[in-house]
């Protein structure tokens, strides 16, 4: 049984009297430890969709079920990583990465420990007291990650959480994602518009149409893994890549004439 | 990571002296003006009138005496007005049907000038501290509602939705996140108001009092004691001064870790 599951989730906005089908007919499968990627032209629904499987907003029909359950509303079993910076300014790293297990009950002790593993995983061990007004994008995002892990999601989603960094300091959050998942072995939704990250991350890469969003194709990477920036420069990644590229540009151009 | 603390030690210095020049300026050309005999000593007197009326008013005890009755009545009127305000205004922009019930009624008292409720907290209250704290109260509380409803309402959702995916519930949310976020803008309307404050309880002595800055005012109008009210000018003036930079150590205090670094504003 998939992990994840997504069946003919439908969901419009209306604002007054315009009326926008955001998504239509969703369907989705992500197996136990995937790490699923879906890349979509902006405005095609996809954050919707993340929101919807977080529990932050509700499908209109279809349903989604996590192990056989459905989803009724946010929770920890299901962490998440924005593309804006949600650290809490008044608590230092070590208190951020702490808070879903403070809230939980769990002993000072066992917190301390578990929240400094995961700080330690994601290269900030020397900054476990710092506010996050001192931390750089980058590592605020880094924090951001090791909080949501902290808690022991049965899954990760994460919605373009490196859309607001530079190129270089992307490319350094994708390899210590890539780190991060090959020894957590989290079940992984992550969002994008950046096809190259798509394929870099991805054991599956989902490409949706622009709105209604739909999911438009499934494309298997069989890139070997560890992976690290150099699979970027290999023959099979171009070939992805261009194949991805040809499904979003034919969207983006259908989307921009008819805007 | 501490990259701040070098760079800040020069603008802060630069920062210092050109507030104390500004402050410079306007005694040289207050001095200048009145030794030069331009303005006439009945309406600017000399700085050494001034402090020589300040002095006597030491002597004779009212000094002390009305800034200390002044401070007492700005600070219980304002306190009043934000123990109610500030639970209201986190109600209303937390809840909409206490946005329905509060705001319009709220944005219509604001525009109601405290001024002219003078004559009437006169009629109910009398001309005692409570008519004081009623004019501060109702000078402020209205404000302070709409001004933190405001603050909470523009906390970045995205905090509040982090802390729902990592398991907190509403209350959770509210208490641990909702709350802390609003502080730093919260102690900024606190500061702002606290001016207000000031400004009306002078209003109010001003009108009818047996004691205060406004009221020695006042007085030293009936006798063309110019140097008096200046001194009480002054002696306002200061206490604001005070006032504020005690809320900008006070922000610092409370909300360290704000971006903002304590109301530069």
């Amino acid at each position: 049984m998939s992990k994840l599951m997504v069946e003919q989730v439908g969901k419009t906005f209306a604002s007054g009297d315009i009326v926008v089908e955001a998504l239509s007919d969703i369907n989705l499968r992500i197996a136990e430890h995937e790490l699923a990627v879906i890349v979509g032209p902006s405005g095609c629904g996809k954050s919707t969709l993340l929101n919807i499987v977080a529990g932050l907003e509700q499908a209109d029909s279809g349903i989604v079920t996590m192990n056989g359950r459905s989803i009724e509303g946010p929770g920890a079993d299901r962490g998440m990583v924005f593309q804006s910076y949600t650290l809490f300014p008044w608590l230092t790293v070590q208190q951020n990465v702490e808070f879903g297990l403070r809230i939980r009950g769990i002993t000072a002790k066992e917190r301390q420990e578990i929240a400094r593993h995961y700080i330690d995983l994601v290269g900030l061990g020397s900054f476990a007291a710092t506010l996050p007004k001192a931390l750089s994008g980058g590592m605020k995002q880094r924090v951001a990650i090791a909080r949501a892990l902290a808690n022991k999601p049965e899954m990760l989603l994460m919605d373009e959480p490196f859309g607001a960094l530079d190129a270089q300091t992307r490319l350094v959050m994708q390899e210590l994602l890539l780190t991060v998942w090959e020894q957590e072995r989290t079940t992984i939704l992550f969002i994008t518009h950046d096809i190259d990250e798509a394929v870099l991350l991805a054991d599956n890469v989902y490409v949706m149409s622009r709105r209604p969003g739909r999911i438009r194709n499934q494309i298997q990477v069989s890139l070997p893994r560890p992976r690290d920036h150099r699979a970027t420069v290999s023959p099979e990644f171009s070939t992805i890549k261009k194949e991805i590229m040809e499904m979003l540009w034919e969207e983006s151009r259908t989307a921009a004439i008819e805007r | 990571m501490q990259k701040k603390a070098p760079a800040k030690v020069w603008p802060n210095r630069s920062y210092r002296t050109l507030t104390l020049a500004s402050f410079l300026f306007l005694f040289c050309l207050w001095f200048t003006l009145s030794a030069s005999g331009v303005v006439k000593e009945l309406f600017l007197p000399a700085p050494s009138s001034v402090w020589q009326a300040l002095q006597e008013m030491y002597r004779e005890g009212i000094l002390l005496a009305y800034t200390l009755d002044s401070t007492y009545r700005v600070v219980v009127g304002w306190l009043m007005a934000v123990v109610a305000a500030v639970p209201l205004g986190m109600l209303v922009a937390s809840s909409k049907k206490a946005e329905a019930l509060l705001t319009p009624v709220v944005e219509f008292a604001r525009y109601l000038p405290v001024v002219a409720m003078v004559p009437l907290t006169l009629l109910y209250f009398g001309i005692g501290d409570l008519q004081k704290f009623a004019v501060i109260f109702l000078g402020t509380f209205f404000q302070l509602v709409l001004m933190v409803s405001d603050v909470v309402a523009n906390v970045q959702r995205d905090l509040l939705r982090a802390a729902a995916t990592l398991g907190a519930s509403r209350w959770q949310i509210y208490r641990l996140v909702l709350l802390p976020a609003s502080l730093p803008g919260i102690m900024d309307s606190l500061r702002i108001t606290i001016g207000w404050a000031w400004t009306y309880l002078v209003v109010a002595e001003l009108v009818a009092a047996n004691s205060g800055l406004g009221h020695m005012i006042l007085k030293a109008q009936r006798f063309l004691a110019t140097d008096r009210m200046f001194a009480g000018l002054l002696i306002i003036g200061l206490l604001g001064l005070f006032t504020d930079l005690f809320f900008k150590w006070l922000t610092r205090v409370v909300v360290p870790w704000s971006e903002k670094e304590g109301g530069k504003a």
